[in-house]
């Protein structure tokens, strides 16, 4: 059943980008509208593809790459419409919508089938660190879009290239305002996730920290958004800088969540997938 | 009836003879009741803005009223006719309708996609109204012409950027602070560019201006036109601490403002952004300024660049809205034509079948005993009878374009059958309910 409610899902993600492309290109507010309403429904799918799936597994699922990922679109497009609810920058969901889509598709190739739960994920600890660290993700991923945006628009406006792109794009306060405020809420959320982690390590193996490669990833991570907020908060590093920094934490959020598990081997790598 | 358009615009004709045959206000009743009297014009709206004169007309007698309305204007306004024949066009039926409606989407405008025309045809439309020279053809005309607009205006980008110098500042500035609430200009400079430029960012929104000036006097008395501050000369470091954007227009022959001084503010303001606009000649801001982050800077050159910019997307835009403008002229004159034939083909219709009906009746009670198949049959019948026979007349009249021949079908169709004279008001009316009904559907619906 999970699997019908995540392809549906999977569809909707789809049409809702090309609205979206539709709304880049037309700039007709109807489509992003539509668009909205399209993601909308599919995040409704999506809930109850996770709910089912919950139920059909009897544990939370967030214990196999093909869950995670699918937890991570999930929780994007959840950032996504809350986001819309407070800021209008419409554009956010044509960058957020197609990241969204790309991690359903890989998911999708991936195995889906539910396994029995591995003893050392059976801890009252580890959804909770899972979902706290794919929350902070999410945010963080709404942080690089901004950071995306704001260097494009920095730059437009720079050149003194005042076209259809500058246009699309929002104002460079909006978008570092954005940022920051998603830093603000992203970096507790990594926090709370590397501690409920090392929490479910000391039940799982005993020690706090392991010095896995996962952990030293997540901990490189920390530090860089650590250091973005710092900069932000004391020198007032706005704009450019930070936008930079937003896109290197992200690349190490990428780094942290797939790259360590399909390059580096580890603890974490407690399935094949 | 026939839709005529007399008149001359910016294109046509230059300030000196508008000036001449423009209608003020005060005499914009007079000259309507005065057009309204001629003889051959039986509805009719005037047009006068500083870059058109023109004269909406509905007639019967096309070329006269054409004569009538050019003698008016030169007789009106005591201008001899040779002196501006030249400068008037004449747009007639379709023409005309076309004309006012690319007049009301601005397509006709000086600056193409101006919002100020709309409002004035609304003005001129109302006059008439008031005065009742407009009747149900200019009525339904007028009202066509705000819907195309209001569609131009809404389907295509035309308006959406600005055009002028001043409103692309503006513009940029928007994409950079968001919004222009409570935001502080520094004027540098007192001249009249500086105010100019300041006038638009504070219908923009701009909550405060600084103003410095060499001589303090010109500053205080500029700063207190905008309810403003004004700074000494020395002070400008203050100002540029404090302000968000920088409009500097001296005469000064070298760079007031470094790359240096500018680096140090921006550590004082903690990297808040700075937009700086130079207009001035030769330039107040050293150009490399523009390459400190969070600082942006535009002379008067990349503004007349963006605002050029925003020129080329119009008539990009414009050749979208003619698409529109021509969809609804067909849409118009597809109604209009159907004016003249559409009561007669109705009342024609109306006569067959109640004849029709009273047959079918009497055979019926003649014969009880038919089953209710046979009476379809019969029902079936005679419909298809009166329809073929009504198909080449009701056919020929909706496509006769010449309108002395349309009479003349008309005036027979009317003998000949002994239909009842239907008035064009009545149906005219009617036409105009039912549009009304589905406009207000539209606009449920959208």
């Amino acid at each position: 059943m999970n699997i019908h409610f995540f392809k549906f899902a999977s569809f909707l993600y789809l049409f809702g980008t090309l609205a979206y492309l539709a709304y880049i290109l037309f700039l007709n507010g109807a489509l992003s509208k539509l668009a909205v309403m399209i993601i909308s429904v599919g995040f409704v799918s999506h809930t109850l593809a996770l709910i089912t799936r919950y139920v059909e597994a009897g544990y939370t699922p967030v214990t196999n790459l093909h869950e995670s990922l699918s937890f991570f679109a999930w929780m994007i497009i959840g950032i996504l419409l809350m986001a819309n609810l407070k800021y209008k920058v419409k554009v956010l969901g044509a960058f957020l919508t197609p990241i969204a889509l790309l991690l359903m598709l890989f998911a999708f190739a991936l195995p889906k089938e539910i396994l029995p739960l591995a003893p050392v994920l059976k801890s009252f600890w580890h959804p909770f660190h899972v979902i706290f660290a794919f929350l902070g993700n999410a945010i963080f991923t709404l942080t690089f879009c901004c950071g995306v945006m704001y260097l494009i628009q920095e730059h437009q406006l720079k050149s003194k290239k005042m076209g259809a792109i500058t246009k699309r794009l929002p104002p460079l306060n909006l978008l570092d305002d954005l940022s920051y405020q998603s830093l603000k809420f992203g970096f507790p959320l990594l926090t709370l996730g590397i501690i409920t982690g090392a929490v479910w390590a000391e039940y799982a193996w005993g020690r706090y920290w392991n010095w896995d490669p996962k952990e030293t990833w997540s901990l490189i991570t920390w530090l860089l958004y650590a250091a973005l907020l710092h900069q932000r908060l004391t020198v007032g590093w706005r704009g450019r800088k930070a936008a930079i920094m937003a896109i290197v934490g992200f690349l190490a959020v990428l780094f942290t969540f797939l790259g360590v598990n399909l390059l580096l081997p580890g603890l974490h790598a407690y399935s094949n997938w | 009836m026939e839709l005529l358009v007399v008149g001359l615009n910016h294109n046509t004709a230059p300030i000196e003879i508008r000036e001449c045959l423009a209608f003020s206000e005060d005499k914009m009743e007079d000259a309507l009741a005065k057009v309204h009297a001629l003889p051959s014009i039986k509805e009719n709206m005037i047009v006068s803005t500083c870059n058109r004169v023109e004269v909406y007309a509905a007639t019967r007698e096309t070329e006269k009223a054409i004569h009538d309305l050019k003698e008016f204007l030169s007789r009106y306004h005591g201008v001899s006719l040779k002196d501006f024949e030249k400068s008037l066009y004449t747009h007639v039926g379709e023409e005309a309708v076309r004309h006012i409606f690319r007049v009301a989407s601005s397509l006709d405008s000086m600056v193409l996609g101006e919002p100020q025309i709309l409002g004035q045809i609304k003005g001129a439309y109302d006059f008439s109204q008031q005065v009742n020279t407009s009747g149900l053809i200019l009525h339904r005309l007028l009202h066509r012409a705000f819907h195309v607009a209001k569609r131009v205006r809404t389907e295509t980008k035309i308006a959406i950027s600005g055009v002028s110098v001043s409103s692309a500042a503006v513009e940029l500035a928007e994409k950079i602070f968001g919004t222009l609430e409570k935001k502080t200009v520094l004027l540098i400079g007192a001249g009249e560019m500086c105010e100019l430029a300041a006038r638009h960012l504070v219908s923009g929104g701009v909550e405060k201006i600084l103003v410095t000036n060499r001589t303090y006097e010109r500053a205080i008395s500029l700063a207190q036109e905008f309810r403003g501050e004004a700074l000494l000369f020395e002070e400008m470091g203050l100002g540029l601490k404090k302000t968000d954007i920088v409009i500097s227009a001296t005469n000064s022959p070298q760079y007031l403002i470094g790359h240096d001084r500018i680096t140090k503010v921006m550590k004082d303001r903690k990297q808040k952004p700075i937009f700086f606009i130079d207009i001035a000649d030769p330039r107040d801001i050293e150009p490399k300024v523009g390459d400190i982050e969070n600082v942006y800077l535009y002379n008067i050159d990349d503004l007349q660049k963006v605002a050029n910019e925003n020129i080329k997307d119009r008539q990009k835009e414009a050749q979208r809205a003619e698409a529109i403008v021509q969809d609804e002229v067909l849409k118009f004159v597809n109604w209009y034509r159907s004016l003249d034939v559409t009561p007669t083909i109705v009342a024609l219709r109306k006569k067959f079948e109640e004849i029709r009906k009273k047959e079918l009746e009497k055979t019926l009670s003649l014969h009880p005993d038919l089953s209710d198949k046979e009476k379809r049959s019969l029902e079936a019948l005679t419909s298809a009878i009166i329809n073929k026979i009504l198909h080449p007349p009701i056919t020929l009249l909706k496509q006769t374009n010449e309108e002395a021949m349309a009479d003349l079908y008309l005036d027979a169709l009317h003998a000949l059958f002994g239909l009842p004279e239907k008035s064009l008001e009545t149906f005219l009316k009617k036409a105009e309910e039912e549009e009304e009904k589905e406009e207000s559907n539209l606009e449920d619906a959208l």
